[in-house]
């Protein structure tokens, strides 16, 4: 080994992507009492974790190293873990204590911050919000705790020994170079997930998944209840084009928005 | 009682109006009330001191308000925020922000707050499908989207006192380049009006983009327009896998209603659709609906609105 390829190895990214396991977005939600009912709804990654990991293989595939996948829950998540390997990640780890009940995201940062730590990370990648919550804290919150920069909702990356993210801004898109160590958390954009191909589903089976676990403080955010939203009353109807001035009409008098 | 800290909302160096619905959410949770204006200039916050029910102004003035770097953000107004509950719009901006606020101080954040009762927040979660309540003990980091809570009256004088935290920042992430976009983003409008396959070609946008330059409004679109017509980019579409809008006045034009696009705009306070088919879904979330196509009703809906407003 030449000392180019010494130093380049240096520079090897090490890189974790944080997934979620989700509802199937197109489940229909019920809730049952004063909590949702998920017992017949099927579970799969979260859609913007798809676009991580596909970022996350780029990046690999640009400078080297390792691609792992990271989720926090309990034994049941383990499928999402097994398609990641079948996109083409490394390794695959759940971290779990059962004694951890709904985390709020300060405990559940915490625990997230320890495992990337124990990782050996430089690199995370995570979807723009997972699809149940859609809240989108992970990923800064993550960063902050790590002492890392971040950049969030990316649609486009290009990779050297930095990354160069274009994400929205205000009235328009910025192309913005986020200095490693950092937290990316990616939206739908420029590139397309790979979709698992025979070898990758194989080896996917063989895997073997890591177990780790945290310490996570207790939650002071706690779910009392789901709801289902309020349904709007109904609306009013008009049949032909030439209805659009009475709407317009409405839209001035009734509702106040002109 | 414990401080709530309302962070204003910065739009184009500006404070935007929505700030002063912060005011109500916090004062919906209770307590006094500061507000800290982000700013690189400090009589920005002259319009936040006329603010009613607030006690405090404190203008934090540094660069960093000028770029996108979250980091940078964050480190500034922390060093000028006092301990308690801290609010802030749920922008894609402030969401990361605030996410980075409650991280540094160990607190836990409740995004896109829709309801308030005390400690009792509610969240939109699966797209809208549900809603959840959560109860928050000590402080906490709160986002509130914008159109839900009232604006609270102006008409006091509060002293606005300024903190330089220039100092303090340095900055992580660099922007090099800024491809501005010439029309207004659907995020941050507060009308917009959508174009769906049923618009039948993308040049057709043409016709609402006459409609959106009549009433200030954004154009956006639905996932079927974007993934059909490479002439209408990703960042128009509305809906789960595109942005989350909240406007007054949602205008859907050729557009069915499915799930995952309602998840993006179902919360819009007005919506009216406009489609030939008088059994499409959207016209059950429509506030007015018209069953016409757009080639018959588009021409009517401009020419009403010109009159009214030209
Ligand atoms: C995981 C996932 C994520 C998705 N995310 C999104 C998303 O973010 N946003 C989104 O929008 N969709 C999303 N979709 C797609 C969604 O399911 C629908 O396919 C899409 O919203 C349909 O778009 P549309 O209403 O424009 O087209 P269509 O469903 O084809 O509807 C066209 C409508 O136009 C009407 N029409 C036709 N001609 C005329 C005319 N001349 N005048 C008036 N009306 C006319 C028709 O009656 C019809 O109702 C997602 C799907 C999946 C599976």
């Amino acid at each position: 080994m030449n000392l180019i390829s010494l130093a380049l190895m240096i520079e090897m990214p090490t890189i974790v992507v944080l997934v979620k396991q989700v509802p199937d977005t197109n489940a229909k939600i019920a809730v049952q009492g004063d909590r949702v009912d998920l017992s017949s709804v099927k579970m799969e990654m979260s859609p913007y974790d798809s676009f991580a990991i596909e970022t996350a293989l780029r990046h690999k595939e640009a400078a080297g190293g390792t691609v792992t996948a990271l989720t926090i829950g309990a034994a049941g998540t383990e499928k999402i873990l097994k398609d990641a390997k079948a996109m083409g990640v490394d390794n695959i780890v759940r971290a779990w204590d059962d004694s951890w009940g709904e985390l709020d995201s300060n405990a559940l940062q915490s625990v997230l911050k320890e495992s990337i730590e124990s990782l050996g990370a430089d690199t995370v990648y995570c979807g723009k919000s997972a699809a149940d919550t859609g809240a989108g804290s992970t990923g800064p919150g993550l960063a902050e705790r790590l002492g890392w920069s971040n950049a969030s909702n990316v649609i486009g990356a290009e990779f050297s020994t930095d990354v160069t993210v274009s994400m929205p801004v205000e009235s328009g898109v910025a192309k913005i170079s986020v200095p490693l160590p950092a937290v990316i958390s990616c939206d739908k954009g420029d590139f397309k997930p790979r979709k698992a191909n025979v070898k990758g589903i194989m080896m996917a089976k063989k895997a073997q998944v890591e177990l780790m676990t945290a310490t996570a403080p207790a939650s002071s955010v706690v779910v009392s209840n789901h709801s289902m939203p309020a349904a709007k009353p109904a609306g009013k109807t008009f049949e032909g084009g030439s209805s659009a001035s009475q709407v317009v009409q409405l839209l001035r008098d009734e509702a106040n928005v002109l | 009682m414990t401080n709530m800290i309302v962070i204003a909302e910065l739009t184009k160096g500006n404070v935007n109006p929505s700030t002063a619905e912060l005011v109500s959410a916090a004062k919906a949770m209770g307590g006094d009330v500061t507000v800290v204006v982000p700013c690189t200039d400090a009589s920005i916050a002259d319009g936040v001191s006329s603010y009613d029910g607030v006690s405090k102004v404190i203008a934090v003035k540094s660069d960093v308000f000028a770029g996108n770097d979250s980091s940078g953000w964050a480190t500034a107004l922390d060093s000028a925020i006092p301990a308690g509950t801290i609010l802030c719009l749920a922008t894609a901006r402030s969401k990361d922000v605030g996410s980075r606020l409650a991280a540094r101080r160990g607190l836990s954040i409740v995004q896109d707050v829709v309801s308030i009762e005390g400690s009792n927040l509610t969240s939109p979660i699966y797209s809208g499908k549900a809603n959840q309540t959560v109860s928050v003990s000590g402080d906490a980091v709160v986002s509130v989207r914008a159109n839900v809570f009232p604006a609270v009256a102006s008409g006091s004088s509060n002293e606005v006192s300024v903190v330089d935290a220039s100092g303090d920042v340095k900055t992580a992430v660099q922007e090099v380049m800024h491809r501005a976009s010439a029309r207004l983003d659907v995020s941050e409008a507060n009308i917009i009006i959508s174009g769906g396959r049923g618009m039948g070609s993308p040049a057709n946008f043409t016709h609402l983009e006459a409609v959106a330059d009549t009433i200030g409004a954004a154009v956006g679109a639905s996932r079927a327009a974007v993934d059909t017509w490479d002439e209408i980019p990703h960042s128009m579409q509305v809906g789960q896998t595109g942005k989350t809008v909240n406007p007054n006045l949602y205008i859907a034009v050729g557009i069915s209603g499915a799930i995952q696009h309602l998840a993006g705009m179902r919360s819009s306070k007005y919506i009216v659709a406009i489609n030939k088919d008088a059994d499409a879904p959207i016209f059950q979330h429509a506030d007015y609906g018209i069953v016409a196509t757009w080639e018959e009703a588009l021409p009517v809906f401009q020419d009403a609105l010109s009159n009214l407003l030209g």
